[in-house]
């Protein structure tokens, strides 16, 4: 236990504003690193070039302005779920429910687009009235997927990483029956957000003033939404709201020390349902760019693990909106370029799930444990996991 | 002493020249110190003297800046405590490094587990805590769960970790300030009982009888350096007093009468329970005036911490009520009874006192952040005004600079924005857009973005700053509408006042507070609250830690705040100091108040007696108040 305590020993100042920023960001440059290298290891004695995978990744990723707006694009959501995480970390909470408040999110933006339509004579109008509603019914969708855990939490000190798993679960099958696409054979009707084709679970298509307006369209498929700098202003806006708001100083004075907080007069339960509010209308928004802004309707595998990897792009960004930012864009190029890799060196495009996987593992398992178990480490500084990364 | 001969032998530390800074500190500076087997050495200092940092440097969690450390005249360069631990140096910390929710044999045997193929073998760990309980006759069940013990019995569980890492050298950083006097005596017994065994000790405190009861010789640091050196029987508490501070030290703090005002706390037939439903308060009652000092005094564990959580709306009352200022204000909230005007210093100061991780500005606003001048308007309420300004000027930035821009490159970009202002369609301009791949435009379309936000938020600051000025008055609807950004620039100037005043040795208002010295904490607590002229202070340990220079100078200040018309409610484990401040007294014994008297007709043995349990009648020879 006892060697712990020089990493939990209390920050030193630095004077230097590189030597802090190399502080803070060497643990997930070097877990970064370190799980590339092992990827390379794994790729080479698999049979293939190494080099040339990442070659091809990185090809694949910024080769062509359509290889960067394929990367910005699956960057996007991940902006929104990963500053969902980390927002919750600075609750000190941790939010494994982004998937589920993902999910609903996406449906019920769908809803949105394909149910209410938004006509107000001029189309310019229409799509910023419509787009917003949209948008409004994602973060909502999200939002009340994120406040029952929290007012679990508050009122039953039912743990929250629990509850959001369940919730996980709730939210995959409630979503499944919505849109079940029936069986004429035996009789079953689709489920109500069926778009009736018979075969494929998923919603209509959303009318085009519920499409997030498109800012950059290079040759090819992809083409860049306003997703994007709607996603970065968030992260601004999340900074700002931790750092310099009241709100901020009481969120994350529970999440460091909730007896101090309740000894401040902080109602600690009110703020803990807040911040698992505010987290889960940020993973439903993440929901609401994929639904509104590239597939146009929702389709199950559309968000497949998007709030998983929410987890690893929070602890990696160090929960702090900046380095969210960062580890979105990279985890962006890394799914961005991973077909190209595959094309080109026939590496499966598989081995990039096991080296985001690695870099979780490198960056989380010290302090995983001892947040799961609320350990306080030796020499301790009373940190939790959620304010342990990027407070050092 | 028994065992001098041993004392007399061979050094088994020796510390050369230790340097070492913190950013903004020179926490040890060329220390010299040794250490002779069997000996108990007592390390005295100021707050911040580097007593913690000294120490912590020979148990390898820091590593010093220049000199060395011989453990039996062989140089030692520890790079962790794992590394002293097994050189067979054990360290009982100032602050408990135990794990709350495991058992005492597993704490004991953590990092060192005996096991069976991949297992921990639980009766083995078991067996060896008992085996070393009995043979150093520190009694403790080694089942029991360390956060259902008592403190003087988790310090022991502490002492037979180290023994059974075989410690020859056992370092105890602070370990009597939470312990009660019988744990004390315990603690002193179990001293002695090691140093005859050759166990040496260094033993750090700032009570200076307990050093002329317990050490060998003493040692005085200031500053970072060793200032002097005394053996006991040359030594007095003045004389010492005096080496630490530099300075003459009044011991006990003058004083004149109180002139007791109107009745500010009111408690009357109060109950609670503890965190183990055990009820804690029995039917209490008791009133504090302004202007006097009400002194608590009792056994620690004797109901006084949870009598003073309910005052604060920290803990539920089951029955009775807490009237402060003629407001009843039994199981409201902790920011009710704070807004009522008063201050509480809490005796846990780790728990509920302090963030670590908060600067130690951030720290002295921890419960008055909520209001002005700290938080500042935008409120609530003028909150969709100053949206609606940053809209609005945001919008008007974005198409001015959109103009010019567009004008010099009459790009795609452009268009998109004449049809995002529904000047021309949407479509037509995004596929103009599609037309050019040109992220440079996206990018500075980002740049603009960020820029303009933060132009429109100074400017929008600037224009509430200015009605405010005019207004002459903070903007708010209400009472209760209160700013919602934090002003850190006030935050930062009220730190740097109470800094100043409270003399907390600290390099800077930004260093965050879980660096400093465990007394310079102590002192920011006790600035925090003092600092806000409370008219009642509810004070619980609040010279915990503390150097005997800076115990002055917080008496005399509890002394200055009931002058100036504060009612304080002291509760102290420390005899003298109940009597050195309080007014009055009512003594708690088992959740009871077993007696209230006036300070100047009691004795200090009357009160000892009280405190046991002896009733009233018995030792007062009057019925109980
Ligand atoms: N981890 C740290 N980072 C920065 N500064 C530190 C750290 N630890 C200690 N200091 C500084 O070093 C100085 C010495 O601190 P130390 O804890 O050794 O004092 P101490 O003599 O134990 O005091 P106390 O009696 O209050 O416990 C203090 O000024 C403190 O602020
Ligand atoms: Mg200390």
């Amino acid at each position: 236990m006892s060697e712990l305590s020089v990493a939990a020993a209390p920050p030193v100042k630095s004077f230097s504003f590189i030597v802090r920023l190399l502080r803070h960001a060497a643990v997930p440059i070097l877990s970064v690193l370190t799980a590339v290298l092992i990827g390379a290891v794994i790729i080479a004695l698999a049979g293939y070039d190494p080099v040339m995978a990442y070659v091809g990744l990185l090809d694949g990723a910024f080769g062509n302005t359509a290889g960067l707006t394929r990367t910005l694009v699956k960057m996007t959501p991940l902006v929104f779920s990963g500053l969902s995480v980390a927002f919750a970390f600075k609750g000190g909470l941790f939010n494994i429910g982004a998937q589920g408040q993902l999910v609903m999110g996406s449906v019920l933006s769908a809803w949105v687009g394909f149910a209410v339509a938004v006509d107000l004579g001029d189309p310019v109008l229409s799509t910023i009235v419509h787009v917003s509603l949209a948008l409004l019914a994602g973060a909502l969708g999200g939002l009340l997927w994120g406040a029952i855990p929290g007012i679990l939490k508050a009122y039953t000190g039912a743990h929250e990483v629990i509850t959001t798993i369940m919730f996980n679960y709730i939210a995959t099958n409630f979503i499944s029956w919505l849109l079940y696409a029936g069986s004429p054979a035996e009789g079953i009707p689709p489920g109500p957000f069926n778009d009736g084709n018979g075969v494929i679970a998923r919603t209509p298509t959303i009318m085009p003033t519920a499409q997030l307006p498109v800012i950059y369209d290079p040759p090819g498929p992809q083409f860049l939404h306003l997703g994007l700098f709607l996603a970065l202003i968030t992260a601004i806006l999340v900074g700002v709201l931790v750092s310099k708001l009241k709100f901020g100083f009481e969120l994350r004075m529970v999440g460091l020390n909730p007896t101090a907080a309740r000894y401040s007069g902080i109602s600690v339960k009110r703020i803990t349902i807040m911040t698992m509010v505010i987290a889960g209308a940020l993973a439903g928004l993440a929901g609401a760019m994929q639904t509104l802004g590239v597939n146009y309707r929702y389709e199950p595998n559309q968000s497949l693990g998007l709030g998983f990897t929410a987890i690893t792009v929070a602890l990696l960004g160090g929960g702090d909106p900046l380095g969210v930012v960062l580890s979105a864009f990279l985890f962006g190029v890394m799914d961005a370029g991973s077909t190209r890799m595959q094309f080109n060196s026939g590496v499966p495009s598989e081995i990039i799930v096991v080296i985001q996987a690695l870099i979780l593992m490198f960056v989380a398992a010290e302090q995983m444990i001892r947040s799961l178990y609320r350990i306080k480490a030796e020499g301790d500084t009373g940190q939790r996991l959620s304010t342990g990364w990027g407070q050092r | 002493m028994a065992g001098n001969n041993m004392r007399n032998g061979d050094v088994v530390l020796e510390i050369r020249g230790i340097t070492k800074h913190f950013p903004g500190v020179l926490a040890n500076d060329n220390v010299n110190l040794t250490l002779k087997k069997g000996e108990i050495l007592a390390l005295l200092g100021e707050n911040g003297a580097g007593k913690s940092t000294l120490m912590n440097i020979v148990y390898g969690l820091y590593r010093a800046d220049s000199g060395q450390v011989l453990l039996r005249n062989q140089e030692a360069h520890f790079a962790s405590p794992r590394e002293a631990i097994h050189s067979g140096i054990g360290m009982v910390h100032q602050h408990f490094q135990l794990i709350p929710v495991m058992s005492v044999a597993e704490n004991v045997v953590l990092g060192e587990e005996v096991t069976s193929g991949a297992f921990l073998d639980r009766k083995e760990a078991v067996r060896h805590v008992r085996e070393l309980s009995e043979q150093y006759k520190l009694r403790v069940d080694p089942d029991a769960i360390i956060e259902e013990l008592p403190v003087g019995t988790q310090q022991r569980v502490e002492i037979i970790k180290a023994l059974y890492r075989h410690a020859e050298i056992l370092i105890l950083d602070e370990p009597t300030a939470v312990l009660t006097p019988q744990e004390v005596d315990e603690l002193f017994k179990i001293m002695r009982d090691l140093a005859d065994r050759g166990v040496s000790i260094i033993f750090i405190t700032h009570k200076l009888k307990e050093v002329l009861t317990i050490a060998h010789r003493i040692v005085v640091m200031r500053d970072g350096q060793v200032v002097g050196e005394a053996t006991p029987a040359e030594s007095t508490p003045e004389s010492l007093a005096a080496m630490m501070v530099g300075r003459e030290v009044l011991l006990r703090v003058q004083r004149g009468p109180a002139h007791p005002q109107d009745t500010v706390l009111d408690v009357i037939g109060l109950s609670a329970l503890d965190d183990r439903h055990h009820h804690a308060v029995r039917d209490v009652s008791f009133s504090v005036r302004s202007g006097e000092v009400l002194g608590v005094a009792g056994v620690q564990g004797n109901g006084q911490t949870e009598l003073v959580e309910v005052l604060t709306g920290l803990r539920h009352a089951t029955a009775g009520r807490v009237i402060i200022h003629g407001e009843d204000l039994t199981n409201t909230s902790p920011r009710s009874v704070t807004s009522s005007g008063t201050g509480h210093v809490p005796e846990d100061r780790r728990r509920f006192g302090m963030v670590d991780n908060y600067t130690v500005a951030e720290n002295l606003v921890l419960n008055s952040y909520y209001d002005l001048p700290f938080s500042v308007p935008p409120t609530a309420r003028t909150l969709p005004v100053v949206m609606a300004g940053y809209i609005g000027i945001f919008l008007a930035f974005f198409a001015v600079l959109a103009s010019i821009w567009g004008a010099l490159w009459s790009s795609a970009l452009w268009s998109l924005t004449l049809g995002l202002f529904g000047i021309q369609d949407v479509e037509s301009a995004s596929r103009e857009a599609m037309n050019g791949p040109n992220m440079v435009e996206l990018i500075v379309m980002l740049v603009m973005v960020l820029v303009i936000g933060y132009l429109a938020h100074r400017f929008t600051m600037w224009v509430l700053r200015r009605l405010q000025k005019a207004a002459g008055k903070p903007l708010r609807f209400g009472k209760k509408d209160r700013g919602l950004v934090l002003d850190h620039r006030q935050i930062d100037q009220h730190a740097v006042g109470l800094v100043e005043q409270f003399d907390i040795r600290t390099p800077d208002v930004d260093t965050h507070a879980g660096s400093l010295s465990g007394g310079n904490q102590q002192k920011m607590v006790v600035a925090r609250e003092f600092g806000r002229k409370p008219r009642l202070l509810v004070a619980a340990q609040p010279t915990r830690g503390i150097d005997v220079g800076s115990i002055e100078f917080i008496h005399q200040q509890i002394i200055a705040q009931r002058d100036a018309g504060a009612a304080v409610l002291l509760v102290s484990a420390e005899l003298d100091e109940i009597v050195a401040l309080s007014d009055r007294i009512v003594v708690m014994y088992k959740g009871e108040i077993v007696a209230t008297v006036d300070a100047d007709k009691v004795t200090r043995e009357q009160l000892g007696l009280l405190m046991a349990g002896a009733s009233a009648e018995d030792v007062l020879g009057v019925r109980a108040a």
